[in-house]
């Protein structure tokens, strides 16, 4: 079956790309997006076809941009962005964590494209990486579910245990702990990134066992509806998710991904962009937007976020401030220490307080 | 870890919910395949039936209309199906795939203006008495219509199957299509009768997730449901009993994995994903070695095509 259907995307993705291969001949600067979900998730996928759009509108008829959405993390992202490239794309953004090897593949075939690589590590001469500092907006959430709980315990639907999870949940805890010492986080990792009835149904299990606010690193805003009828709290991901929730929707952590990409196509016109650049940008760069905040969340709360927001921003505040013991004890940072990059990219434990094991 | 966070009432209430559309779909193909005929069609109908049945749910207010409308869109599409298998002769492993490509594209095209809006309310009905026994009234007696009507389905298409005449002309066109139609049976069609149920029960099923389960209406919602459908068919042997239970073992591991996860126990994670495929796969199996052996139920006109001879 597995086969069957891998082979049905694959001629699918084909046939689309060489229809968009018809369609891409006329401007002068072609740039190419894959999603690995459809841009009407009202998430992840949802925030980089907005940054697409904003592309398209800052430069008029001159860049021409065309997406492949639902391309898998194998090496059907080879063979799209192959095609991609055949078509002449002379930029190609790949926005999913697991395309990173196709995309090393696939660039050293054609030297000349651009590649800029979302959430990865692996850069080369015609590949630069960027990501974005979310954890920064679960600092923020973190305190607000901290004090908005009433149980004391927080549900967590995570997606796959990769640096960039992990770090979002030791975020969000630590803030959790500060504002609540009570607090007890509970994590389901549901090893898929998109799946609306999967995340409902781990949200309705943690809600089952008590917990009251949701927060989720998951794509879908299944999980919204889902705290919505429940009565709890939950948090928009990628993008505002309020419509799904009116009352449940504290707030959102919006990615911000349009500066990013009309700078980046900015600067592949004018040659002056570079490979093997790694951009990790924040609160700050506004790569990384708090939503509106609900008016269920008590003022005095909504005046110790924005405050966390703005010492964020302002590089007064970190998320990782020691001290901070990992979870076996062991010591991760002095009283007074902030994280560095390396760690943070590549964090693959819990801090102390998060009970349970991050898989393998 | 402490099991006793894990609340088993609301565990076995919500793997119910959680098979239903599985249970729906699946019994829809279980009809088709016994006529002889393989559509693969099964997760392009279960959209179409999701995005239609949302649709109209939204318009008209009542999700139980939304169902009926998730029917329609489902036997619809596989209108589609049949005339192409049927009429024009063609093989249906491709046009089953087809079914779906195409229905996932149509859904997501007519459900664009539907994101992000609000699903109809609904509301389970408690059934007296029955559900005010502790823990078996929350497990089995407060659920919505459809999970009644998807058991009473099972037991129904059960009946159909081995106990009436109807059902053993359906089988005997599935078994031998030449000798039933030498026996004067219409081949055609009972087979396109088959497929439009077969889509009806998909639609159904897709429907059942964005108007009750999930519920909203989100592009690929069904991620794969149509095929776990697929599977149980044949997984069950082409048994109605069989193949609910194999849903059911499918949607409780699944829950129950959340669980497990939610409480901290120590289980590779991986090893627990993968529980629910193992275990229906390993229960089934099971069954179908223990009695009638050899006979494993599949049609013997399963997936060819019917040409008329006089």
């Amino acid at each position: 079956m597995k086969r069957v259907i891998k082979f049905l995307s694959a001629s699918f993705i084909f046939a689309v790309m060489v229809l968009n291969a018809n369609l891409a001949i006329s401007a002068d600067y072609k740039v190419g997006f894959i999603y690995i979900g459809p841009p009407g998730d009202h998430g992840w996928n949802y925030q980089h076809d907005v940054g697409r759009k904003a592309v398209d509108e800052a430069f008029g008829g001159k860049v021409e941009t065309v997406f492949q959405e639902n391309v898998p993390e194998s090496a059907d992202a080879e063979r799209v962005m192959t095609q991609m490239a055949l078509a002449g794309a002379d930029m190609i953004f790949a926005t999913s964590f697991g395309y990173m090897d196709p995309v090393i593949n696939v660039a050293k075939k054609f030297p000349k494209v651009k590649f800029e690589h979302a959430t990865g590590y692996k850069t080369a001469d015609n590949v630069s990486t960027y990501s974005a500092r979310f954890y920064e907006g679960r600092s923020v959430v973190g305190h607000i579910a901290g004090k908005m709980t009433k149980s004391n315990t927080i549900g967590y639907v995570a997606s796959f245990p990769i640096p960039e999870v992990v770090r979002g949940i030791n975020s969000a805890y630590l803030a959790a702990k500060k504002a609540n010492p009570n607090v007890e986080f509970k994590v389901i990792w549901i090893f898929t990134w998109y799946d609306p009835a999967k995340e409902a149904d781990a949200a309705k299990t943690l809600i089952s066992q008590g917990a009251d606010v949701i927060l989720q690193h998951v794509d879908s805003s299944a999980i919204m509806t889902v705290a919505e009828e429940a009565g709890v709290y939950a948090f928009g991901q990628a993008s505002d998710m309020s419509a799904f929730g009116p009352n449940a929707h504290l707030t959102a952590i919006i990615n911000g991904w349009a500066p990013y990409y009309v700078e980046k196509v900015k600067q592949g016109m004018a040659g002056t962009w570079k490979g093997g650049e790694q951009t990790f940008d924040g609160i700050g760069a506004g790569m990384v937007i708090i939503g509106d905040l609900n008016d269920k969340i008590p003022a005095s709360v909504k005046k110790e976020a924005m405050a966390i927001r703005d010492g964020i921003a302002a590089g007064t505040l970190h998320s990782f401030t020691g001290p901070i013991n990992k979870q076996d004890g062991s010591p991760w940072l002095k009283a007074g220490e902030t994280a560095d990059v390396g760690t943070l990219l590549g964090m693959n434990f819990y801090v102390e307080g998060i009970e349970g094991d991050i898989p393998k | 870890m402490d099991l006793s966070e894990i609340n088993f009432a609301v565990l076995v209430a919500s793997l119910i919910v959680a098979s239903t559309p599985l249970v729906l779909a699946a019994l829809g193909e279980l009809i088709v395949e016994k006529s002889g005929v393989l559509n693969l069609g099964v997760e392009g109908m279960m959209i179409i039936g999701a995005v239609a049945g949302f649709i109209v749910g939204v318009e008209t207010g009542s999700a139980y209309i939304g169902m009926i409308a998730a029917a329609v869109a489902g036997a619809l599409l596989s209108l589609l199906f049949a005339f192409i298998i049927l009429i024009m002769q063609a093989n249906q492993v491709a046009s089953g795939l087809a079914l779906t490509i195409f229905g996932l594209g149509i859904a997501a095209l007519m459900g664009h203006p539907y994101t992000g809006i609000k699903s109809p309310q609904i509301s389970t009905i408690s059934i007296p008495i029955l559900s005010e026994i502790p823990i078996l009234g929350t497990m089995f007696f407060q659920h919505d219509l459809i999970v009644y009507l998807s058991l009473i389905s099972v037991l129904t298409i059960w009946y159909f199957l081995t106990r009436m005449r109807a059902g053993l002309i359906l089988r005997s066109v599935g078994e031998d299509h030449d000798v039933a139609h030498s026996l004067g049976y219409r081949v055609i069609t009972i087979r396109f009768l088959a497929i439009v149920f077969g889509g009806a029960m998909a639609g159904v099923g897709g429907g059942y997730l964005s108007l009750f389960r999930v519920p909203q209406w989100t592009e690929g919602m069904t991620a794969g449901a149509g095929w776990i459908a697929l599977a149980l068919v044949v997984f069950s042997g082409w048994r109605p009993f069989r193949l609910l239970i194999g849903a059911y073992i499918f949607g409780g591991i699944t829950i129950l994995q959340l669980n497990l996860q939610a409480i901290g126990v120590n289980i590779n994670i991986a090893v627990l994903s993968m529980a629910p495929y193992l275990a229906t796969i390993l229960a089934l199996v099971v069954i179908s070695m223990s009695r009638f052996r050899g006979n494993r139920g599949a049609p013997g006109c399963l997936g060819r095509s019917f040409v008329k001879t006089i």
